[in-house]
């Protein structure tokens, strides 16, 4: 589980980020929603240690995560798995080089020992005939699966995902967020995903964390979503009158 | 304000100069104030870079295929413009000796020394900072803006020290060697200016490279080209790993490693040559 308490940030005079508190829990996946501009990227960004929030606490499973010494950030970085926006993958290395990557840096592993990890993990991002192929060969759902395969390469137990379904096609986004779910919960990891796309709210959200102008605007599961009045979540999700109407169906099928 | 310039009391002259003046020192202040941030920045930048790899083999690897890329990649725009270095320094020199009591074979001996004190490591680093800094900016750059460099940061990797040494290491490896092959090529090309421009003969040529040799020399282009290798791989990478967002502010990180490298190139070079000749 990963606690975050009153955290502030703010570029200087513009404030992003005010008394966010919040949790985010182990085998569940955990989303951070909200309009482009709401500070979403900059509460990922703090929580994996990219930027330094101007005051609050993070707690990972109860370490203290910015009073970490340099080693022991070291150990707990090494159980954090990132999934970029872009993919983040080095274009000039194959897919085995960048899934191998973090392999190489911090484990001991044998070739042979690296390279079964790899096809472990391609299988379970359900690629194959990759290995070695550069990035620009793949098309932007095979890249993500990639950018999947080497968040989990290391077994993190902490996995952050960054728009994920960007880029994407509808059936494709919905195959990366069934896998990500899956991963998830077969390896009791502590997702947190920052997304706006509401397919994703609706399919995997187990828990919900909407950001408005750098404030909590509401927080609570999916199903508190649905029979929610409270405005604010239902004019984000609910953005179309076609989706209301849905909503609305829904309830009454559910009477 | 009219009524002030007919009096001619000089007012809107004076009050021009003092915008003038504040704009200036304005600049001035502005001026200053980047230098020392960046050098601040810099100096930070540096102290990351001083820090233990964590894997040496992958470093190993890594400089390897940058060696591989410097190297192999720059030998054969090296080798034209080192051929032309030589052959040019042979025809002027020999133009700016005729009809003179000077012996032409000193055309050999000019050429040999500055190719080695001068053109090959000046002008092959200079060149090199325009396609090996240029390249190592935008790759860096391209890094820090497709989010890789955030990426290796969350895994605790060292980004600056692991993007970094191994393109030094194989500047420091690869530019001497190419800095060497240079000189050769050139004193090479000035004897071969010999044999097409009939402006003197072979022998008068060797005859020259053969007189007045100092080995000396040849440590300070080892001297320059290492110390070159320094400046613009570590400049080239600074500026790619402080990019700004979007293809306008990677294209001016790649001017300015460009441009700050030959300029550091230089004010390295005259230093070199004060202290050390």
């Amino acid at each position: 589980m990963i606690r975050i308490e009153h955290i502030y940030k703010s570029f200087g005079e513009k404030t992003v980020l005010e008394d966010i508190t919040s949790a985010f829990y182990r085998g569940k996946t955990n989303l951070i929603i909200g309009r482009s501009g709401a500070g979403k990227t900059v509460l990922l960004k703090i929580m994996v240690g990219l930027l330094r929030p101007d005051r609050g606490r993070i707690y990972y499973d109860d370490v203290d995560f910015l009073s970490l010494g340099r080693s022991a950030l070291r150990k707990l970085r090494m159980q954090i798995g990132m999934l970029f926006q872009g993919g983040a993958l080095f274009d000039s290395w194959t897919v085995e080089e960048n899934i191998r990557f973090p392999l190489d840096m911090f484990t001991s592993m044998t070739m042979g020992e690296k390279r079964r990890r790899v096809q472990e993990v391609l299988e379970k991002v359900e690629l194959d005939d990759v290995l070695h192929k550069y990035p620009s060969e793949l098309s932007g759902g095979m890249q993500k699966r990639v950018a999947i395969a080497r968040a989990i390469v290391m077994n993190p137990r902490y996995l952050f995902c960054d728009e994920p379904n960007s880029g994407l096609d509808p059936k494709t986004a919905l195959i990366i967020d069934q896998l990500i779910s899956e991963i998830t919960r077969k390896y009791n990891i502590t997702t947190v995903i920052n997304t706006h796309d509401m397919n994703s709210v609706m399919q995997i959200g187990d828990t919900i964390l909407l950001l408005q102008g750098g404030r909590i605007a509401w927080q609570g599961t999916k199903d508190e979503i649905l029979h929610s009045k409270d405005e604010t979540i239902l004019n984000f999700i609910f953005a179309s009158p076609f989706l209301k109407g849905l909503r609305e169906r829904a309830l009454r099928c559910e009477e | 304000m009219r009524s002030k310039d007919i009096d001619g009391d000089g007012w809107e002259e004076r009050h021009l100069m003092q915008k003038i003046s504040t704009f200036v020192a304005m600049n001035i202040a502005r001026i200053i104030e980047h230098f020392f941030f960046q050098l601040g920045q810099w100096c930070q930048w540096m102290w990351m870079l001083a820090s233990r790899p964590e894997k040496w083999s992958v470093y190993y690897r890594e400089a390897v295929r940058q060696a591989d890329a410097i190297g192999i990649g720059s030998l054969p725009v090296v080798f034209i413009i080192s051929v032309f270095f030589g052959a040019v320094t042979a025809v002027q020199f020999s133009y700016q000796i005729s009809g003179t009591f000077v012996p032409n074979y000193y055309i050999g001996y000019i050429v040999r020394d500055m190719s080695i004190i001068e053109l090959a490591p000046t002008f092959t680093c200079m060149l090199l900072a325009g396609k090996v800094g240029a390249n190592i900016a935008t790759e860096i750059g391209g890094m820090r803006q497709k989010e890789i460099i955030d990426a290796m940061e969350v895994m605790g990797i060292n980004t600056v020290a692991f993007l970094v040494w191994p393109r030094l290491v194989a500047a420091l490896l690869v530019i001497p060697m190419l800095v060497v092959i240079s000189a050769g090529v050139s004193i090479v090309g000035g004897f071969y200016t010999s044999i097409w421009g009939n402006l003197f003969t072979a022998s008068e040529y060797i005859l020259g490279l053969h007189s007045f040799f100092e080995p000396y020399n040849v440590f300070i282009m080892l001297v320059k080209a290492v110390v070159f290798a320094f400046l613009l791989t570590t400049i080239s990478a600074y500026q790619g790993y402080f990019v700004g967002t979007g293809s306008i502010e990677l294209g001016r990180a790649s001017t300015r490693a460009v441009v700050f490298s030959d300029v550091a190139i230089l004010i390295a070079d005259y230093v070199i040559a004060v202290i050390m000749t």
